[in-house]
């Protein structure tokens, strides 16, 4: 019997070699290219004076802000304005995010309704929200909705010392007083002995439990209330010659981009809901009802666990366009991060540090959100069908 | 395996030659520095710019010509940053589809200037965060586009060509609304939107910082936005040049019922613009609002330009390229100053058409007379 001849195969046919050797190569080539761009832009920047550097950050930015999270005036600095105008983005991105899920699943439930009127409206919904450009929207609901609102001399009336007018809403504002501690304290002990409670009302027999921890919720904090005396006041906004002056202000530029942006994604959600809803097997919703459940336990036990897989990853994208789509602010006036940078970027003369300062920043909150959605979505996947 | 091998190697020389082809890139910057400082060698100039129909200009200008100048005249017309939103200084008609103001004029000079055809310019409307970034990258020729001139933007936008309209920012309030209103002092915790990207943003919150008054700011990023706004009611003022003001309240629906104020916030000298990098194309966008400002001392209109080629004052002739070759140095034709009388009139007849007494606007000249007749415009001598 002759040996198997074992040739050794040339290093320029050996996949192993030729695979890596690819790579380096590709990897090398992508860095070159990406250095001579680099070159370019700063060659072409310096010929026309523009600064690459984040100095302009400690200057100060001379303009004011109609409204911000944090506390900001014309003395403070461009990296001071560029964080108020991040947590105005914050805000309308978390608060847009939350209500449009919830008009979301609500709608795209309602697109699967056995009642005609109920998925022939919400059809008509989703169809004319998603038809039309997000700017126009805006521009509709700002101007033609929140600027159509009765005047500073008209104001609406409210009880509970609640003004609208087309300068917005006005609620009175609670303030800490020196027995805020005290309360804040109960309040604490009452979310954590109602989340350990509401986490053992799942075990089997324990169901009671649930409505322990909702009672623990509501009259612990109400307790605590009572022992601290007062430990909030409230600000209530009074009418000035021109706006009402204190207590909190819900600027028409605020509500109408809130509204806009949530309206719009719900839509788009909706039907991210409607997908992950028909993608649950017709089995499981007959062997549900043949068990003899009604509807609303169907969704809630079977429909919904299951649906969630197929519906989390799109829904990160959508929160993602939510949170970007949110830059439309500057054309109704809203004072967010992309507002902010382009009065900065004007006004300094030096738009590419500006610019890629917004870039970074949009993409750090891009990534958040997505790494938190991808941990929620990896506790929804199963293992195996 | 061959599939891949293939593949690579495809990539490697799809990325070199991409690589090849963007590397004359750099050497354009470098060729313009040359250009500017020794002012002679105009052949690499023309060469590396794209290659285009030349102008039907009838003889080759005398003098090298800058890079940027060079490549407008390559180009065939004149590309003009503008206002598209305030009548009477850059409106765009939108019945005739015509761009018409008192900054359009300039730029219909400088394309008369530089190519002796009133329409061989490109209109770009810009708005006011747009207009620093497309000035400093050169995607337009000059703004001319009610621009105020300050330290900041000559040294990172581009070089100001000269003042063609002194102003001053000013507020203007609903009379009807708040007829108490007199002073800045008056406009305690009002709204008051603002367009971004401006100095006004600015003088508005130094003023009011001034007064110890405080105030909130509804800022938008058009001209229409804001002065929507306004009009909706959502601000008890608005604040921008004067001039902005008065052009813009003849556009509102009840133009009496608004008051500007007798405030004026700051200094706004606003002028044309041009590129950085290019003395030379600088000097034409200055020399024509020179020559505009010159014949209205001098008395040329466009009506006795051709009795006044006749003139005796030697004033009058070097300015209309009678005698004298100051045309040379600007690289420009000898009688291009007529062709720019002829076509658009000189300072005082623009004004006029825009502005003037038989225009909505009826803005006054005030300071915008002539030096010798009270006001403060004044040019240097064609000499």
């Amino acid at each position: 019997m002759a040996e198997p001849q074992f040739t050794r195969v040339p290093f320029w046919r050996d996949v192993r070699v030729l695979t890596i050797l690819t790579q380096v190569i590709f990897v090398v080539v992508v860095a070159l290219v990406a250095a001579f761009l680099y070159a370019n832009v700063s060659t072409a920047m310096r010929q026309r004076g523009l600064v690459n550097d984040f100095s302009f950050l400690s200057l100060e930015a001379g303009f004011e802000i109609g409204e911000a999270l944090i506390p900001y005036t014309a003395t403070d600095t461009y990296g001071q304005a560029l964080w108020a105008g991040f947590s105005n983005t914050l805000l309308v991105s978390v608060v847009g995010i939350i209500l449009s899920t919830i008009i979301g699943v609500v709608v795209g439930v309602a697109r699967l309704s056995s009642n005609w009127i109920v998925s022939r409206l919400a059809a008509i919904y989703i169809e004319l929200i998603r038809n039309t450009p997000l700017l126009v929207q805006l521009f509709f609901i700002y101007f033609g909705v929140f600027l159509t609102l009765p005047s500073v001399g008209q104001t609406l009336e409210f009880p509970g010392f609640i003004y609208a007018n087309q300068r917005g809403v006005f609620l009175p504002r609670p303030v800490p007083t020196s027995t805020s501690e005290t309360w804040a304290w109960f309040v604490v002990v009452a979310i954590i002995l109602a989340l350990a409670l509401g986490y053992l009302s799942t075990r089997p027999q324990a169901r009671r439990l649930g409505w322990v921890a909702a009672l623990v919720l509501i009259l612990l904090p109400a307790f605590g209330w009572l022992i601290a005396g007062e430990p909030l006041a409230f600000e209530i906004p009074v009418r000035e010659r021109f706006n009402f002056k204190g207590g909190m202000n819900l600027s028409p530029e605020f509500s109408a981009l809130l509204a806009g942006l949530v309206l719009y994604t719900a839509g788009f959600i909706a039907e991210v809901v409607r997908a992950g809803i028909l993608a649950v097997r017709r089995g499981q919703i007959e062997a549900a009802y043949s068990l003899g459940l009604n509807g609303g336990q169907v969704l809630r036990m079977i429909i919904f666990p299951q649906a969630l897989r197929v519906i989390v990853p799109p829904l990160t994208s959508q929160y993602l366009n939510l949170a970007k789509n949110s830059s439309l602010a500057i054309a109704i006036g809203f004072p967010d991060l992309f507002s902010i940078a382009t009065t900065s970027a004007n006004q300094t003369g030096q738009p590419v540090p500006v610019y890629l300062l917004v870039m970074a920043t949009y993409l750090a909150m891009s990534l958040f959100t997505s790494l938190l959605m991808n941990i929620y979505n990896r506790s929804v996947q199963v293992l195996e069908k | 395996m061959k599939n891949l091998v293939l593949v690579s190697v495809l990539v490697l020389v799809a990325l070199i030659v991409v690589a090849c082809t963007s590397a004359p890139a750099p050497s354009a910057p470098q060729v313009v520095k040359e250009t500017v400082i020794v002012q002679a060698t105009a052949a690499p100039a023309v060469a590396t710019k794209p290659a285009a129909p030349p102008a039907a200009t009838a003889a080759p200008a005398p003098v090298a010509l800058g890079a940027r100048f060079a490549a407008v005249k390559a180009r065939g017309k004149v590309v003009c940053g503008s206002n598209d939103q305030v009548p009477g200084f850059g409106f765009l008609d939108k019945a005739t589809g015509q761009f018409t103001g008192f900054d359009v004029d300039y730029c219909k000079a400088l394309a008369v200037a530089v190519f002796g055809d009133a329409k061989a310019i490109e209109f770009r409307p810009v708005n006011a965060a747009q207009r620093g970034p497309a000035l400093q990258t050169g995607e337009i020729d000059v703004l001319a586009r009610n621009t105020t001139w300050t330290v900041t933007r000559d040294a990172t936008w581009g070089l100001f060509a000269g003042v063609n309209f002194y102003d001053g920012q000013g507020m203007m309030v609903d009379a009807k609304k708040n007829p108490t209103v007199k002073t800045l002092k008056d406009l305690k915790d009002a709204s008051v939107c603002v367009q971004t990207g401006t100095t006004t943003e600015l003088n508005l919150s130094d003023r009011f910082r001034e007064e110890a008054v405080a105030f909130k700011p509804v800022v938008f990023d058009t001209a229409d936005a804001t002065f929507a706004a306004y009009e909706g009611g959502r601000c008890d003022a608005v604040t921008t040049d004067i001039s902005g003001l008065v052009a813009r309240r003849s556009l509102l629906k009840s133009p009496a019922d608004h008051k500007i104020l007798e405030v004026v916030m700051s200094k706004e000298p606003l002028g044309p613009a041009v590129p950085l990098g290019d003395a030379q194309w600088y000097n034409v966008a200055k020399w024509t609002l020179f020559a505009l400002i010159n014949a209205e001392e001098l008395g040329v209109t466009s009506k006795n330009v051709d009795e006044m080629l006749q003139s005796k004052n030697p004033d009058v002739q070097r300015l209309l390229g009678v005698t004298g070759d100051l045309h040379k140095g600007l690289g420009l034709e000898k009688d291009w100053v007529v062709k720019v009388i002829k076509a658009v009139g000189n300072y005082g007849e623009i004004y006029d058409r825009h502005l003037g007494p038989s225009t909505p606007l009826k803005l006054d000249r005030g300071i915008n007379k002539l030096w010798n007749k009270g006001g403060i415009l004044y040019a240097p001598p064609f000499r």
